[in-house]
């Protein structure tokens, strides 16, 4: 398929994945805050850190409010990673790919989009659940359409590789920034903010449920366990990765355990350090040194994804093609 | 909502006669339209709107961002086209197409028209889609123009006129495909009632057309469809026609030409390009050949063309048989090929390089539309009788200063169609743009074709830039008609 066609497609289920994800962490967010009645405002500005987007947030707003919180991560236009603008850009890029997309898939990204852009137009947010609800939703929606409206060929293998990098990226940050926030707050251990405070950080990753019922008991280092090295909840950082494996192998026709590119060799080695992965040795190493390593080495695959596949060496071919003429 | 009261105002009416009533074949819809109840057409105007916004079947305006994309407006009562009127159109569109065509290609090589004075040489080689580049080429089978959306407007006289010739990128036939869908979603009975011609397999037919013209003995081509990319403003259409032949739609920076063949840039590398509908102007195409400026274009792609390596629809150099000056001379281009006489009529055309033409276009500014020959889509135009004594005298200066440049017709009082307003019909003023495809084997005219409305009260100007809109068009089956009528009185019986 065209280089430019897969780029789109990547980056267009990568921005759709984004969104829906920021659209989750507000939502968490806001509903802890209205159950811990004080220091509540203190709880946005580590949302905006989880979004990687702080320092952006504080030229633009400096203190993080609820309003400026949610308007900045939302609606803002000057915000790249705003739900707003990851929306707009999915639909760009899949207006570059529409005759390769099915119908229905555009169809989904077209209202998807379209509904963010009169919400952006009205002043009050009177309903924000179902608001982020109906974002969600919508991403799913668009994931569904897209599994069984579009060929499970190349096109679709890289959207889904962009979508699970995206994904594996996103429970690793809200992991590190929420982990570190609510450790340290001893009075509230035991309490009952404790298993508020918790729940929510496994609300972001829309866990709770799924956590309850292999867990039970909230135990941070249970919750910890559940995110990264969880083989099947689809929000966990392993299973993304593995996930996204299976995309490779099936885009580059290598089998697993091989490779043929620099992509696919970042990304197995990335797969074996998470299928032999030990919490004991996680804690031992610094969950947050270990989430920092993770996190740096996702950014290294969607780099050499980048290089291998969308920009690749046919470059030099092209001048050569120049020179030949 | 009913049609009482409707008035033509004199005019020459698609749907009714000058007593008011249906013509032949559309007193099927007038009827069930008038058996809607009460805000039912409204109700399912409001849904056609909505749907082509959903689907985004829209128009990007040019000078605007990308925010601003248009629904091309839509009205939800077709036009009716009778079959026997269809037949002499089909036959006209053919004829003239033929015509073209050798001309096109007598022009880039033995240039006999010129050489027997029959269309003045300088007129032709000063043209502005005149292409040097092309001299001495030999496209596939000798076709140069593969895809052509002609313009037609009906007159008062109730007679049919080519209005212009579009052979470079003429676009709306996605519109024609989309708007057919909707309708038939929206208004299913009405459909089912009148027996009409299938639009349907236009993309079909375009991709047989296409894999036809691939350089000889490669089994499967690879055919694209060549666009500048999301912000130009027929953007939709590109990729709606990639995807109804499910191939490819490329942009400049796919493509590449490589050790003489053109290719594309795939995941796993170059892959060889056979045939490519472009959707860009023959300026654009290639930096080597044509403008080099051109940012859009594959470097070494004409050669590659030359060569037969590639397959370009449309040819380029097509633009010299549709500068609106060569326009004048298309009967006696027909006469000259193909020993016929025309079977559709030109509109008088006054050509200001003549002096005795623009004599008298200098004298009655105020009863002609004047046009210059390079502007397309409504602009560089003066409308006389619609225009003030200001305007017409920096015509009058432009025409003089640049006579090459203009030609003038007569303002037509072109026929109309009733459109649905907020509680009323009121006549609109359109015309017609079928397609055709001309293939190694055969010509293929599209039944129907873009029916564009001027939505302005009293306009003429049906230009989707200018506030124009369109509607379904509908070619009813031949010898059908008594059929259907019958089959749905039996129908209305059971009910």
């Amino acid at each position: 398929m065209l280089s430019r066609v897969a780029n789109s497609m990547y980056w267009l289920n990568r921005y759709i994945e984004r969104a829906e994800n920021v659209a989750r962490f507000i939502d968490a967010n806001y509903h802890m805050t209205l159950d811990i009645p004080e220091g509540a405002s203190d709880q946005w500005q580590p949302l905006i850190n989880t979004t990687g987007d702080h320092e952006l947030f504080k030229k633009l707003h400096g203190e993080a409010t609820r309003e400026k919180a949610i308007e900045f991560l939302v609606f803002d236009r000057n915000n790249p990673n705003s739900i707003h603008s990851c929306v707009r850009a999915a639909r760009e890029n899949a207006r570059s790919v529409r005759e390769y997309i099915s119908s229905e898939m555009w169809e989904q990204i077209n209202t998807f989009y379209l509904m963010i852009n009169n919400a952006a137009k009205e002043v009050s947010m009177d309903l924000p659940h179902q608001f982020f609800v109906d974002i969600m939703t919508a991403s799913h929606t668009f994931i569904g359409i897209t599994d069984c409206t579009m060929n499970h060929g190349e096109g679709w293998h890289f959207g889904r590789l962009g979508r699970m990098l995206e994904r594996a990226d996103k429970t690793s940050r809200i992991l590190d920034v929420k982990y570190f926030i609510l450790l340290p707050s001893v009075d509230y251990i035991g309490s009952p903010y404790d298993n508020i405070l918790w729940g929510a950080l496994l609300r972001s990753a829309s866990a709770f449920e799924m956590y309850r019922k292999q867990y039970g008991r909230i135990d941070p280092k249970k919750i910890v366990e559940f995110l990264l090295l969880s083989a099947t909840f689809p929000r966990a950082v392993h299973y993304s990765v593995v996930t996204a494996m299976i995309s490779m192998n099936n885009i580059t026709g290598s089998s697993r355990g091989t490779f043929s590119n620099k992509a696919e060799q970042s990304l197995g080695r990335l797969l074996s350090e998470f299928d032999f992965a030990a919490l004991d040795d996680i804690f031992t190493q610094g969950l947050h040194e270990y989430l920092d390593g993770a996190q740096s080495r996702i950014n290294d695959v969607g780099a050499a994804v980048q290089k291998t596949f969308f920009s690749p060496q046919v470059e030099e071919v092209a001048t050569e093609a120049r020179i030949n003429e | 909502m009913r049609f009482t009261g409707y008035d033509t105002e004199g005019f020459y009416d698609e749907v009714f006669d000058e007593q008011g009533n249906p013509r032949p074949g559309a007193d099927l819809l007038i009827e069930r339209i008038n058996a809607l109840p009460d805000k039912e057409l409204h109700r399912r105007q409001k849904a056609a709107e909505k749907a082509l916004l959903n689907l985004g079947i829209t128009f990007n305006v040019y000078g605007s961002d990308a925010q601003t994309e248009k629904i091309f407006p839509f009205d939800i009562v077709p036009r009716i086209v009778q079959a026997d009127e269809w037949e002499v159109l089909e036959r006209g569109l053919k004829q003239r197409i033929k015509a073209l065509n050798a001309f096109i290609d007598d022009v880039y090589n033995e240039q006999k028209i010129l050489k027997d004075g029959i269309v003045p040489s300088e007129l032709v080689l000063s043209a502005d889609g005149f292409r040097k580049p092309c001299i001495g080429l030999k496209p596939p089978g000798g076709i140069w123009c593969h895809i052509t959306g002609t313009d037609l407007v009906r007159g008062g006289d109730g007679k049919y006129y080519v209005l212009e010739d579009n052979l470079r990128c003429p676009s709306g036939v996605s519109y024609v495909l989309e708007n057919r869908l909707i309708m038939k979603r929206t208004f299913p009975m009405v459909f089912d009632a009148c027996s009409v011609q299938p639009v349907t397999d236009y993309p079909s037919r375009l991709l047989e057309m296409l894999q036809g013209l691939a350089p000889q003995g490669i089994r499967s081509p690879n055919v694209v469809v060549w666009t500048p990319g999301i912000y130009n403003s027929a953007y939709f259409e590109h990729s709606f026609l990639a995807q109804q032949m499910g191939v490819p739609l490329v942009e400049g920076g796919d493509l590449v030409v490589n050790r003489g063949e053109v290719m594309m840039r795939t995941t796993k590398g170059l892959e060889k390009v056979d045939v490519i509908y472009r959707r860009i102007d023959d300026d654009f195409m290639d930096p080597k050949a044509f403008r080099a400026d051109s940012m859009l274009g594959v470097p070494g792609l004409m050669k590659a063309y030359s060569k037969g390596k590639v397959a370009l629809a449309n040819a380029p150099g097509t633009g010299v048989a549709d500068d609106k000056a060569v326009y004048a001379y298309v009967p006696e281009i027909i006469r000259y090929y193909l020993n016929e006489e025309p079977i559709l009529n030109n509109v008088p055309t006054y050509a200001c390089w003549r002096d005795e033409d623009r004599k008298y276009v200098l004298e009655n500014l105020d009863k002609l539309v004047v046009k210059a020959v390079n502007e397309s889509g409504g602009y560089g135009m003066l409308v006389g009788p619609h225009s003030t004594a200001e305007e017409q005298a920096e015509f009058a200066k432009r025409i003089e200063a640049n006579p090459r440049t203009y030609i003038a017709q007569p303002t037509l009082a072109l026929s109309r169609v009733p459109v649905l307003l907020e509680d009323h019909f009121e006549g609109r003023h359109v015309d017609l743009r079928p397609y055709i495809l001309y293939g190694k084997e055969s010509i293929y005219v599209l039944p129907g074709g873009l029916t564009r409305v001027a939505l302005k009260k009293g306009s003429l100007v049906v230009n989707s830039s200018q506030g124009g809109g369109s509607k379904d068009t509908w070619v009813l089956n031949a010898d059908d008609s008594s059929a259907t009528a019958s089959s749905m009185q039996q129908q209305q019986e059971v009910n």
